[in-house]
């Protein structure tokens, strides 16, 4: 079987050629590690990073999704042990029934255990939980000399690992500190904004009495408008709080996908015109305010799961999401990227803003506390290059950085000044693996 | 690595004095500094020159010797862009000889040097070039070919044979490579201002070499693997293709 196969991130822009090995036993990790040639191995899950975070050109990658056990589970301590493979779908459809929600999930499920850790992904719920990396209580990492070893938060390679982009080792096994729940649903709160001031002005008085929280930004509107939102923020929803008809399948979680979107999609589809008519419709279409809804979780949490490969809407030449963090105080960057992405007319059909709370350990961990937004914008417009390079210098400016599993246009230079743990993790990541064995696309790209 | 938006890291030019490589470099590279080039070339003020425009537009430039008729030293200009850190995401194949056309096809000396320099070098590096990228899993190939090759007219047949020869190649290549996350394009220019056709009279729908450039990185970024410069060239030339050899030998091409 010819296992050379070219992998892409979830844009779909640029993609390698690389061995791909399905995962099997320790032993057989253990192996390709140790037997690795000079373009290195690396971990794959499900390829939900946009950039090139999950390729290694010319060398091993190892899809890891094959491991997806659940190894352990208790219920009172809340505490989970699964194998890197394993998918947050999975956990959540195995677990919520026990009354066991994930404690961190991003805009999708479709994401595995490990790439949560390499990546120290975030939720809506950043600002009061923090990241996946502080819930995780120990895991099993399979090291360059083919050695296995054991980390907690008190060693310094398990937060090397946490964020690492894969880089320090593979991760064989996590045992997780799950978030306990009556229900599979959540209560939510719904408001409009006209602007921006008013966004972040309730986003910065209220967001402390929700768990989650979660805006909407139409990048195109200008003017006035600039900043017009939808605010979305609730709770997971106690079994008292659902409708009568809820009450006895309250942990009951059974998502559906609705369509897999077919890969017919011409590029230049989501163009400046198409977007800003999608735009208007979901901004007339969300209530000025409304209180007290009760969603499901995957109709919170996951709305785009339910078209299986979205992605392919962006045509051929497919799409990026940038998104960076500046610091609270920064609110000027803020508005001025947000003007600039107005000015410039590209489209972004999903915006998303948030408010990050405290850091994880993690050295390259992406959330620091400050504002973060999150653009997905097609390929193809030529002053995209230009205007995502303009945008780095304001974020860096203001002593921000942007987010690794997202990126994949960053050049090398950027990174020291995003991320200013960077030499520290790199003594860390050299100490373990001193030949580079763990590598790939965005360590390459970004001379990590 | 080739970044989402087509930025590129580092290039290797085999024939890096030529007019239309210099101007792709600075159209590739565009606002971002830093891109790391290699100038494979003759040593000479040419070189030297070349270099330290492209280093005013923010590249850093390294130059390396290179001469086609001697496998040595193609071997190690290849070898020391692929060996240095970070990978080679696009190879320029642009030398190339216009010779004499009269000498060509009937002194064995011009002729076999304009084959050696054309077809035989162009081949070996292809070679050297598509095993390297096939190692790192990704990359892209420009091969310089001509209108020339696309059917031989009197007046160049000679130059037109070797880049018949070269583009067959190229094309192929690229076929054969693709499963490698390997992209070839094929330019096959009309006749371009430059110095290589310095004192020649321009011919119809001449070209300048920015103009061959632009159309170069387009096709690049569109994934494409073969450019016409200019794109009309491409019904022209089919046209002419399929016209009868008897009308074609009169015409003044």
């Amino acid at each position: 079987m010819d296992s050379r196969r070219q992998l892409a991130g979830w844009g779909m822009t640029n993609p390698s050629v690389a061995t791909v090995h399905p995962a099997g036993d320790d032993a057989h990790l253990v192996a390709l590690v140790t037997e690795a040639g000079r373009r290195g191995v690396l971990a794959r899950g499900l390829g939900r990073s946009y950039g090139d975070a999950a390729q290694n050109g010319g060398g091993v990658v190892v899809d890891m999704t094959a491991r997806n056990q659940i190894l352990s589970v208790d219920t009172g301590t809340a505490l989970v042990s699964v194998e890197a493979g394993a998918s947050l779908d999975e956990l959540m459809r195995l677990l919520l029934p026990l009354g066991l929600f994930v404690p961190v999930t991003p805009g999708t499920r479709q994401v595995t255990v490990g790439g949560a850790i390499a990546a120290d992904i975030h939720g809506k719920n950043h600002h009061v939980d923090g990241s996946f990396g502080q819930h995780v209580v120990a895991m099993d990492l399979l090291c360059a000399d083919g050695s296995i070893r054991e980390l907690t938060p008190e060693s310094e390679l398990f937060w090397a690992t946490v964020g690492g982009m894969g880089l320090t080792g593979l991760v064989l096994r996590a045992t997780l500190k799950m978030k306990k729940v009556e229900s599979a649903h959540c209560v939510v709160d719904t408001e409009r904004c006209v602007d921006l001031d008013d966004l972040m002005q309730r986003m910065a008085e209220g967001d402390h009495r929700y768990t989650y929280s979660v805006a909407w930004i139409d990048c195109l509107a200008g003017g006035s408008s600039l900043g017009r939102s939808v605010l979305t923020r609730g709770w997971s929803a106690t079994r008292d709080q659902l409708p009568a008809k809820l009450r006895d399948r309250a942990l009951d979680f059974r998502p559906k996908q609705l369509a897999v979107a077919p890969s017919v999609f011409p590029s230049g589809l989501l163009n400046r015109a198409s977007v800003a008519a999608f735009n208007e419709a979901w901004y007339r279409k969300a209530p000025q305010e409304r209180r007290g809804e009760v969603q499901s979780i995957a109709a919170f949490f996951h709305p785009l799961d339910g078209v299986a490969k979205w992605n392919r809407i962006y045509g051929p030449r497919g799409f990026l999401q940038y998104q960076f963090v500046v610091p609270f105080g920064a609110e000027d960057t803020l508005r001025r990227c947000i003007q600039m992405l107005s000015d410039t007319g590209l489209a972004s059909f999903l915006a998303v803003l948030k408010r990050f709370g405290e850091p994880s350990g993690g050295h390259l961990s992406f959330p620091t506390p400050g504002w973060t937004l999150a653009l997905d914008l097609p390929i193809g417009a030529a002053a995209l290059g230009g205007l995502l390079d303009r945008l780095d210098e304001e974020v860096i400016t203001a002593g921000g950085r942007e987010y690794l599993a997202k990126d994949s246009r960053l050049p090398a230079s950027a990174i020291g000044r995003m991320y200013p743990r960077l030499d520290e993790w790199r003594d860390v990541r050299r100490a373990a693996d001193p030949d580079g064995v763990f590598t790939s696309d965005l360590a390459r790209r970004l001379r990590l | 690595m080739k970044d989402a938006i087509g930025n590129v890291q580092r290039v290797l030019v085999l024939g890096g004095t030529s007019d239309i490589a210099l101007a792709t470099l600075t159209k590739l590279t565009g606002e971002r500094h830093g891109v790391a080039v290699t100038l494979a070339a003759r040593p000479s003020e040419r070189r030297v020159a070349a270099a330290e425009s492209l280093r005013a537009r923010g590249m850093q430039v390294s130059e390396v010797d290179f001469e086609a008729t001697d496998r040595t030293s193609y071997e190690h200009a290849i070898a020391s862009a692929f060996d240095a850190p970070g990978d080679v995401d696009v190879v320029m194949v642009a030398f190339g000889l216009l010779g004499d056309q009269e000498r060509a096809w009937q002194d064995v000396d011009a002729a076999l040097e304009l084959v050696q320099v054309n077809y035989t070098a162009a081949v070996a590096c292809g070679v050297l070039v598509a095993n390297r990228m096939r190692a790192q899993g990704h990359g892209a190939i420009i091969a310089m070919s001509s209108v020339a090759g696309e059917r031989p007219r009197k007046s160049n047949f000679a130059y037109g044979s070797t880049k018949a020869g070269m583009d067959a190649f190229y094309s192929g290549l690229g076929d054969s490579i693709t499963r490698d996350g390997v992209q070839v394009l094929v330019v096959r220019p009309g006749f371009v201002r430059s110095k290589m056709t310095a004192g020649l009279p321009a011919a119809p729908l001449s070209q300048t070499p920015e103009q061959v450039a632009e159309l170069i990185v387009a096709g690049l970024v569109a994934g494409r693997h073969t450019v016409w410069a200019p794109s009309t060239l491409r019904w022209v030339m089919s046209v002419l293709r399929h016209l009868p050899r008897s009308v074609f030998k009169r015409l003044p091409v």
